[in-house]
């Protein structure tokens, strides 16, 4: 019995990983990739609920020490596997209008999920760096998914390179950590008296790995060409769940490892939250390509959640889980009307001046993208906006206000670059007279789900942001 | 003063009114035009009922301001059970609707003008569902503003109404409604981010003590304007500090785009000759009047220190817009133009009366801001029946139109003597309330202000000469004169702007308790 509760813990890791080879096989034995995705999609949703069920129960460490459960890890699985599972609903309808549909997709996808549900659970470094790898890894791969098209191979090879070096800084970080501290568990990292040289060049090197994998400024120069690259789906599915992943555990080590020296580390996220905001912006607006706008755009709000992260504080940490969230959804959806518009091969819809006149011609998908675009601006009432407005909330509580200002006017800049997007879906003319093709219900189910998600939590945001607060009433 | 309809205050229904319409004209298949815009008609019809009946119920002699026993219609509680329910995890926003004498001319002029706006938004055939869908909804947001008595509430509000309007510039609009939209919204989302900043300073700064003796942090407007209420140490604690200031400046601003005041104006032409007559009518009818209401609402009895200490910057960019959008105003030769720079130079006015921190000079600001409101309606929609005949807005494009279109003329030009201030028109007295207020508190701003009104004198008669005066165009001969449907939306405009110029009596009285307790609060707080 003791065992089994200990699996349970672990619950989605299990199926997750079962599943990546279980979908692996299926395709090897059925050459079809239609049942890889109603199997993958099964797995899914059966890890979610599981996600759910640790996220509802107590916190605690299992085997061993080397996993953390419930709480803010547990919700970060969430995350994963909210944004795993919308962009598997939207990936078989793409993946096929665009003649990519290969079952392999679907394993990689869900390694990467597994890794990603392995480094928000982790309790150790090694765990943690076994996470970071799995999903890095699996990551490549989908990269370079396109293999005939140059973009994708710049992409997979950049990210890789990178990736790699960025591995490298972390491992390094870990190994310097141990040696000052004598530990890699995150609660014993934090009892080690001895904070010297060699433990802030380890924690030095570990937050530029970090940095990495959240794509802040200036470790972001991979994000706009792999995002680019890598076909729409698998896109939104990097661009939310890893996203997640990383900061979730970074939020963890922070909060867990690093919790005594925050005055210390406080002023580095401080600097890099503002690189990241304005630089992440500005460059957002010159950007002709929706893909590579929006991968910006990520950075960009990499940085407000960096602000949360700054502020330090149970509420901030809360405030930056609520983001996520929103963040997650309105991506995959705004990642996910690209995609629609990307099934139509006659022309080119990852450039923007080809969106002339598509809102009227899809109403349905219009208001869509006007719903996720607007609550990336941070209008009410939509989720996003409440999400910047629990951080930067946050942040001025704990005195950052300078940086809250500049968050606030950064985001101001952002405007721009959405609202152009909404310009040419409805204030230009359409010269081509094409026929736009009807989504199947899957795929508008799943973007009608996510923009209602988008409206509730901006509307009622008061269950899940008591809920998340719930996690730091408690000290840790 | 209590007033339910179905167990909802009255104030809910105002506000929420026109989502149900939205609600209902979706529910209309998008073909049948006509039932959408009766729809809309009868909605906003309804809720200008509603206006009326507050006003009448409305007791004058209740001051309001910051005190929230005489706030009337108030609904804090009536939605969720208990007092102050929290709205947000354990942040403290209520759901806080109520009026005193400064909203309530503001709500009954929202509830006029909507109904406008809609009879002259019938001619309008593209995307009929989507055109009201969007107005209803920018009604909602505009009520909201006005009875909200929350910081969080207001700011949801204020930003609601920006998405209809991007949308409503940018889709129904002119050829450049692209820029116009575009600009529109990065100025006001802009000022909206200064004053979410201010906001959180203040919310972290205002702890009031509640019925359990706990310390609750609030964004409660009347617990804001109370002093006591300042947590010792906090940003904005204490009087005359600099954060206080700076915070006034943001909140100034934030508030002075919307107004829109030099130098923060120049989204306001573009957006005007962009948009369609209806929603022209909507911007200069009530969302200029939110930036100065703001500042009433908000701004002066939370910070009456930075008001006090920079009232002869507010008076100074008063003066400015006066004479600057009287000089751009002359300089144009596009009509609607010529209108928009003109509602610069008389939110100027505006402006100025309140700057002077006296009774008069406010008294005059508030009903300048509602006299305008329809003034400027009446104009607007002057130069839409022009343009829905010729599509030309040129002022050389026209003359003799008086020979041509006699009712329309008539009628026009007691829309433009009102807006140029002429004695038994509503324009007078306000104007005059106005400058006698600033007279008293800055002399020499308020006598080079006076220069406006003669500046306003010459280009709004060289408008009636080029336009309606001389000879006559031969293409222009068979213009039809107004249809009963322009003359429905005319008339009720005309007999507000000639009633209140006879007889301003009864809009006063509304106000003048609230006003003077507001002057009085801010002058005993500021000095």
């Amino acid at each position: 019995m003791e065992s089994v509760n200990e699996l349970l813990t672990i619950s989605p890791i299990v199926i997750i990983g079962f599943a990546g080879l279980f979908v692996m096989m299926l395709d090897a034995f059925t050459g079809n990739a239609r049942w890889s995705f109603y199997a993958s999609l099964f797995f899914c949703l059966a890890a979610l609920a599981g996600a759910v069920q640790n996220v509802l129960g107590p916190t605690g460490t299992s085997f061993y020490s080397l996993v953390y459960y419930g709480g803010t890890a547990s919700f970060g699985a969430v995350l994963v596997l909210t944004g795993t599972l919308f962009s598997l609903c939207l990936s078989k309808d793409y993946l096929e209008q665009t003649g990519n549909h290969i079952a392999e997709v679907y394993s990689l996808v869900l390694f990467a999920a597994f890794g990603m549900l392995l480094l928000v659970q982790a309790n150790h470094m090694i765990v943690l760096f076994l996470g970071i790898e799995s999903m890095s890894i699996a990551l490549y791969a989908l990269a370079g998914l396109l293999r005939d098209q140059k973009k994708s191979v710049e992409a997979a090879l950049k990210y890789f390179l990178l990736g790699a070096f960025s591995t490298g800084f972390l491992l390094y970080g870990i190994a310097l950590l141990y040696g000052s501290t004598g530990s890699l568990a995150l609660p014993e990292i934090a009892e080690a008296s001895d904070k010297g040289v060699m433990y802030w060049a380890g924690v030095g090197l570990l937050f530029t790995g970090f940095f990495f994998k959240v794509s802040a400024v200036p470790f972001h120069m991979w994000t706009p060409d792999v995002y680019q690259g890598s076909p729409t789906t698998v896109t939104a599915f990097m661009a939310t769940a890893s996203k997640s992943a990383a900061f979730v555990a970074f939020i963890l080590v922070l909060s867990r490892a690093l919790p005594d020296t925050s005055q210390q580390w406080q002023e580095v996220l401080w600097i890099f939250a503002v690189f990241t905001m304005v630089i992440g912006n500005l460059l957002a607006l010159v950007q002709e390509n929706i893909k590579r706008m929006l991968a910006y755009s990520s950075i960009a709000h990499a940085g407000y959640i960096m602000v949360g992260l700054a502020a330090t504080s149970g509420a901030a940490y809360s405030a930056v889980l609520y983001y996520l969230f929103a963040y997650t959804l309105m991506n995959v959806g705004a990642f996910g009307v690209v995609a629609y518009y990307e099934c139509h091969k006659n022309c080119d819809f990852t450039e923007i001046k080809n969106y002339a006149g598509l809102g009227f011609k899809k109403p349905i998908m219009g208001i869509l993208m006007s719903v996720f675009l607007f609550s990336m601006v941070g209008i009410p009432p939509f989720a996003g906006f409440i999400g910047k407005y629990r951080v930067f909330a946050a942040a001025i509580d704990e005195g950052l206000i300078s940086l809250v200002i500049i968050g606030v006017l950064a985001s101001a800049i952002s405007v721009y670059y959405y609202l152009s997007v909404l310009v040419y879906l409805y204030m230009k003319e359409d010269e081509t007279g094409m026929v736009m093709k009807r989504p199947s219900t899957l795929y508008s189910l799943a973007l009608i789900i996510l923009a209602l998600l988008t409206i509730y939590f901006g509307v009622h945001p008061g269950l899940l942001t008591d809920f998340l607060g719930s996690f730091y009433s408690v000290t840790w | 003063m209590e007033f339910n309809i179905l167990g909802i205050g009255v104030l809910t229904w105002l506000v929420f009114l026109p989502v149900l319409g939205m609600l209902l004209v979706l529910l209309i298949p998008g073909n049948n035009k006509n039932a959408i815009r009766w729809t809309a008609l009868g909605i906003t019809a309804l809720q200008l009922v509603l206006a009326v009946i507050v006003t009448c119920l409305f007791d004058r002699s209740a001051a309001g301001v910051n005190d929230p026993q005489s706030f009337q219609f108030i609904e804090q509680f009536r939605w969720i059970a208990v007092e102050s329910v929290p709205w947000i995890g354990k942040i403290e926003i209520l759901y806080f609707l109520g009026i005193d004498g400064l909203s309530i001319l503001m709500v009954l002029l929202t509830a006029i003008i909507s109904v406008i706006g809609v009879i002259s938004s019938w001619n309008i055939e593209k995307m009929v569902k989507g055109y009201f869908v969007l107005y209803l909804l920018l009604v909602t947001g505009m009520m909201g503003v006005f009875v909200a008595l929350d910081f969080f509430l207001f700011f949801i509000f204020w930003e609601v109404m920006l998405l209809p309007m991007y949308f409503l510039i940018g889709i129904w609009g002119g050829p450049r409604r692209e820029y116009a939209a575009i600009k529109f919204f990065i100025y006001t989302f802009f000022g909206g981010v200064l004053m979410l900043l201010v906001m959180l300073g203040l919310y972290f700064s205002v702890a009031y003590t509640n019925e359990a003796g706990e310390m609750v942090h609030t964004f409660n407007l009347l617990h804001m304007m109370n002093s006591a209420n300042f947590v010792e140490g906090s940003i904005f604690y204490g009087l005359d500090t600099t954060w206080r200031y700076i915070a006034w400046v943001a909140l100034f601003v934030s508030f002075a785009i919307k107004v829109p005041l030099f130098p923060f104006h120049t989204w306001l032409p573009d957006a005007h000759v962009e948009a369609p007559t209806p929603i022209s009518v909507i911007l200069a009818g009530v969302l200029l009047k939110l930036g100065t209401y703001g500042m009433l609402r908000i701004l002066y009895p939370i910070l009456p220190d930075g008001t006090v200490y920079f009232m002869y910057l507010m008076a100074f960019l008063g003066m400015i817009s006066i004479i600057y959008g009287a000089l751009c105003a002359m300089a144009q030769d596009d009509f609607k133009k010529l209108i928009a720079y003109s509602s610069i130079s008389h939110m100027g006015i505006v402006m100025l009366g309140m700057a002077s921190l006296t009774n008069q000079g406010t008294v005059g600001a508030v009903l300048q801001m509602f006299n305008h409101g329809t003034i400027t309606a009446m104009l607007f929609l002057t130069v839409g029946v022009l343009y829905d005949r010729t599509h030309k807005r040129g002022l050389y494009d026209f003359g003799g139109i008086a020979n041509q279109m006699p009712k329309y003329t008539g009628i026009a030009m007691v829309a433009l003597f009102a807006s140029l201030g002429l004695p038994g028109l509503s324009g007078f007295v306000s104007e005059f309330f106005s400058f006698l207020g600033a007279f008293d508190a800055f002399r020499w701003i308020t006598i080079i202000s006076v220069i406006g009104i003669v500046l306003t004198a010459a280009y709004v008669l060289w408008t009636i000469q080029r336009v309606f005066l001389g000879e006559g165009k031969e293409e222009h001969n068979s213009l039809a004169d107004l249809t009963g449907r322009e003359l429905v939306m005319f008339v009720p405009l005309l007999l507000i702007v000639i009633f209140l110029g006879v007889y301003p009596g009864p809009a006063i009285e509304l106000m003048n308790t609230s006003i003077s307790t507001l002057v009085e609060f801010v002058g005993l707080a500021g000095k």
